[in-house]
């Protein structure tokens, strides 16, 4: 039987990206965030998943304002990098686990998740930037990903309390399937960050502090912050953070902290990276 | 039912629900088109010609010709769509953020360096004192 071992929260600054791409880790700007990805990326290659996981929003690349999953699952075998308005970035093409996603599409559907399913989508930076942060700079990534979207671009997004459900689905559906994988989660955007308007550049570290150990300490009442108190204290674009609820449902109640870190700024961002592992099975 | 806008009452913040939706659709699916490499560089030769082929209004026809960052937004615009036209002219979203909000490129940065824009006065139109808490 497959299991979800443990999440990881994780903002996805483009400009991260970009620092990555263009060799730009080691400036006095950048290093202090960089620093401290390098302790998650030991956690994660000594881990090494068979598999993940990664729920993320697309920005304009894969989909348009035509058609607006709020929730999506790929299943295909292999996702290209998008061209986002400069350039696809170079990094790796994402390959694909058709059968875990597949059968989590399935199961999500039959659990009363309704579910989008794409068979052939680009990813963006909501995806990559993510991996790179935790995985570096491979020649390939080192494990499959199922991109799962979640629609936070045009208001409303799913709640908090609905996107910590679906991962409580995700959870029973990945214990439902017929392989021993080990499978780690991901929940990105975020934190705090607004980038529009005349009040950009928004950034409100006791807010994100607080989301931080609440994703410990009282996850449920996390689920219970209003897209409206997302907007005002954690700017415009901090309601990405509903992402986080998605992974945080899919581990056990009692899953425990083994890293954070949280870094003023990242552009126009408070990037926060947190790693959560479940207990060890009994 | 009508959902509660209760968001309104932020100050400086164009939240794109449904009625920036209806309003915005076609300038953002302009927006949309230059994810083409060709499309980029057909934009960037003639500009206006290019426009033609999206149904834009004359308001949101003039705030992307003059660069109007802010706005694009007061005509429907969505950020992540409208930073796609920065992008063609070789700006990020930091440098479009600065513009936004009225303050000098060495500004911004310098704020963000210091910690970002504090939510204390920002919270609620009206606010005025910047130190005071009103969370």
């Amino acid at each position: 039987m497959a299991e979800i071992v443990a999440g990881i929260a994780c903002s996805h600054v483009p400009a991260i990206g970009v620092a990555m791409d263009r060799g730009m880790t080691g400036t006095p700007y950048w290093d202090p965030l960089f620093k401290g990805y390098a302790p998650a990326r030991e956690w994660l290659a000594k881990l090494a998943p068979d598999v993940a996981i990664v729920v993320y929003n697309d920005h304009a690349s894969a989909f348009s304002l035509e058609i607006i999953p709020t929730f999506l699952i790929g299943v295909a075998a292999e996702f290209p990098i998008a061209d986002e308005g400069f350039g696809p970035r170079p990094v790796p093409v994402v390959r694909g686990h058709p059968a875990l996603a597949w059968h989590l599409a399935e199961s999500l559907i039959l659990d009363e998740f309704d579910m989008t399913i794409a068979n052939a989508m680009p990813v963006d930076h909501g995806l990559t930037v993510p991996l790179s942060i935790t995985c570096g700079q491979p020649p390939a990534w080192p494990f499959p990903v199922i991109p799962l979207c979640v629609n936070v671009v045009q208001y409303p997004p799913p709640t908090g309390a609905r996107c910590f459900k679906l991962g409580q689905a995700i959870r029973r559906a990945v214990a439902a399937f017929d392989e021993p994988l080990r499978v780690v989660i991901y929940g990105t955007g975020g934190m705090s960050h607004q980038l529009q308007g005349e009040r950009a550049g928004l950034i409100n570290r006791g807010f994100d502090t607080a989301f931080l150990d609440g994703m410990t300490r009282d996850p449920l009442s996390l689920t219970k912050i209003t897209h409206t108190e997302y907007m005002r204290e954690a700017g415009s674009e901090g309601v990405e953070m509903v992402m986080w609820h998605v992974m945080r449902g899919a581990l056990d109640e009692q899953a425990v902290e083994v890293y954070r870190h949280y870094h003023v700024p990242a552009s126009n961002t408070a990037a926060g990276l947190m790693i959560l592992e479940n207990g060890v099975a009994t | 039912m009508t959902a509660a806008r209760d968001y309104d009452s932020i100050p400086g913040t164009y939240v794109y629900d449904s009625r920036r939706g209806r309003e915005g659709y076609a300038l953002n699916m302009f927006c949309m088109s230059l994810n083409s490499a060709a499309n980029r560089a057909r934009f960037k030769q003639n500009e206006s010609a290019y426009l033609d082929g999206f149904p834009l209004s004359a308001d949101q026809r003039q705030a992307v010709l003059q660069r109007d960052w802010l706005g694009m937004l007061k005509v429907g615009g969505n950020i992540y769509y409208t930073i796609k036209i920065a992008f063609c002219d070789g700006l990020t979203f930091q440098d479009v953020a600065g513009m936004m909000s009225g303050v000098t490129k060495e500004a911004y940065a310098q704020m963000m360096l210091a910690g970002g824009r504090s939510p204390d006065g920002n919270r609620h139109k009206g606010e005025v004192d910047k130190g005071e808490d009103h969370g």
